[in-house]
């Protein structure tokens, strides 16, 4: 079934009853080529590019529960391409230029809105900061403009500008950045994989993953063993049980980051806005909502849901910036479990055991990056060669200590991102 | 949640400052190797489940203490002071 305004409209005047499901609802097969583990968003646009791109299509994507129902439907949805290091900047560039495409390639409405993205800035030093940013965003073939006082105040008239705390210098502003709907996205890939032939695999858990003399052979599963020549584990959040199945021990740790949304209002904030004083950032959804969130709560956590300080200064966070928003209502938070690496940056490599592929590793950033993942993960699973946007995220940088990642320059150690 | 200072008694979170699993307090040897090494920096357990943290209780008496804590449920299960885990 394809999606255009026609069919809409033939829909519309005959009572919407020939819309069909999205995807099929297989019986796992005994056997595939490859078998992925996670149908989040990375495990299903790995899935989509492998059949697009490498015509891969004997494959499965194993969920433990429903598709669209983990972080990629738990996130606050930014999109955007402002990093700053090599092995960072041309992959996130890679993943914005396919989410520009990604409508059209998937036949499906994402809702993806760039709107722009408004980083802050409060003090010379920051400005300093946001200007070399700009210029390597700007050199990676993407766009930054350095925003004054005057042509922020133009922009987001809302702020706090008498703040003396926090005053506001201006900010860095990426017009490509923005948001898009996180559900559609799993949905739009899930689509696109099956159409292609990839089963979608739901209430299948993965138990354990068969391993003989170092080689892959399958998975086991609440449904049955399945048998496979590869598998990838794409399954962030919850990496280590799953890389413990392969008797590997990974440099995550599980960390939980909360998210808000009020209830819905009239649009008022145009863009996505990040604080540079706190952590906060804000942007509003397509519904009215404001979705807005800051840091972690920072302790191992696999709870879905924090603590209240985190919220506290969430909250404080978001009223020096804006007191505007004292007035609306929050309406539900919630938390998602990140997968934190010790430098903040992903890993998606081969592992020690042929065949056995890993994906992870994706701290508070995993939305924007679902294309490139899936495309530059795809792309290592059906070549066995890095894609060439992403060669720095591997595996051994923390065994060796070379090709560290530090975007934010903390230091390389569990609990600094 | 509130963690429990073995000098304090139980206290805010927001007193306590959290390192990481307490496989800090087993640092191996300088020349131990890079393996050795990079199980004791980087990879970690991180299980669902009960775990050993440690903790700093830097808003209060500014003690170190191991935590035992669900990751699951945020219950905290038992705390001793760091010193008296290593001795």
């Amino acid at each position: 079934m394809r999606f255009s305004g026609l069919r809409v409209l033939k829909e519309g005047l005959t009572g919407n009853k020939g819309w069909t499901p999205h995807w099929r609802d297989p019986e796992p097969k005994s056997e595939y080529d490859i078998v992925i583990i996670g149908g989040g968003g990375h495990g299903l646009s790995t899935a989509f590019y492998l059949a697009k791109e490498h015509g891969l299509t004997n494959v499965a994507v194993l969920e433990k529960g429903y598709i669209g129902g983990g972080n990629v439907g738990r996130n606050t949805t930014v999109v955007r391409a402002n990093y700053f290091l090599p092995g960072n900047s041309e992959f996130y560039s890679h993943s914005l230029k396919l989410w520009e495409g990604l409508e059209e390639e998937l036949n499906y409405n994402v809702m993806h809105s760039q709107r722009g993205l408004i980083n802050l800035f409060h003090s010379d030093g920051q400005r300093d900061d946001a200007a070399r940013r700009g210029n390597m965003m700007i050199s990676q073939g993407d766009d930054a403009i350095l925003l004054g006082r005057d042509e922020l105040r133009e922009m987001l008239p809302y702020l706090n500008y008498d703040d003396l705390r926090f005053p506001l210098y201006g900010g860095l502003y990426h017009p490509r950045g923005g948001t898009a709907r996180h559900d559609a996205v799993a949905w739009g890939y899930a689509r696109g994989a099956d159409q292609r032939g990839v089963d979608m695999i739901q209430n299948c858990e993965v138990t354990g993953i068969d391993i003989e003399n170092g080689v892959v052979r399958g998975v086991q599963t609440s449904r049955g063993p399945i048998r496979a020549k590869k598998v990838a584990m794409v399954a962030a959040g919850r990496s280590g049980q799953v890389a413990a199945m392969a008797g590997m021990r990974l440099p995550i740790e599980s960390h939980i980051l909360q998210a808000f949304v009020t209830e819905g209002l009239k649009p008022c904030i145009d863009h996505v806005v990040t604080f540079g004083m706190g952590h906060f950032y804000i942007s509003q959804s397509d519904k009215g909502g404001l979705v807005f969130g800051g840091d972690l709560d920072f302790y191992a956590s696999y709870a879905a849901r924090g603590n209240l300080p985190t919220v506290e200064s969430v909250m404080e966070a978001g009223m020096a910036l804006m007191p505007m928003i004292g007035k609306a209502q929050v309406l539900r938070s919630w938390g998602g479990i990140m997968d934190m690496s010790p430098d903040g940056s992903p890993i998606i490599d081969k592992t020690d055991i042929e065949g056995l592929y890993l994906n992870c590793g994706w701290n508070y950033g995993g939305f924007k990056a679902v294309p490139g993942s899936g495309n530059v993960f795809a792309h290592l699973i059906a070549t066995d060669r890095y894609h060439e946007n992403a060669t720095g995220f591997q595996l051994d940088r923390f065994r060796t200590g070379r090709g560290i990642i530090d975007e934010e320059g903390k230091g390389s150690q569990h609990n600094l991102h | 949640m509130r963690i429990t200072c073995p000098y304090c008694g139980e206290r805010d979170r927001r007193e306590f400052y959290y390192r990481g699993a307490a496989v800090d307090l087993e640092r191996p040897a300088p020349d131990a190797g890079e393996d050795a090494w990079n199980d004791f920096v980087y990879l970690r357990d991180n299980p669902a489940g009960v775990t050993r943290e440690l903790w700093c209780h830097e808003g209060g008496c500014g003690a170190w203490i191991v935590v035992t804590r669900n990751t699951v449920t945020h219950e905290i299960l038992g705390s001793q002071l760091a010193s008296e885990v290593k001795r």
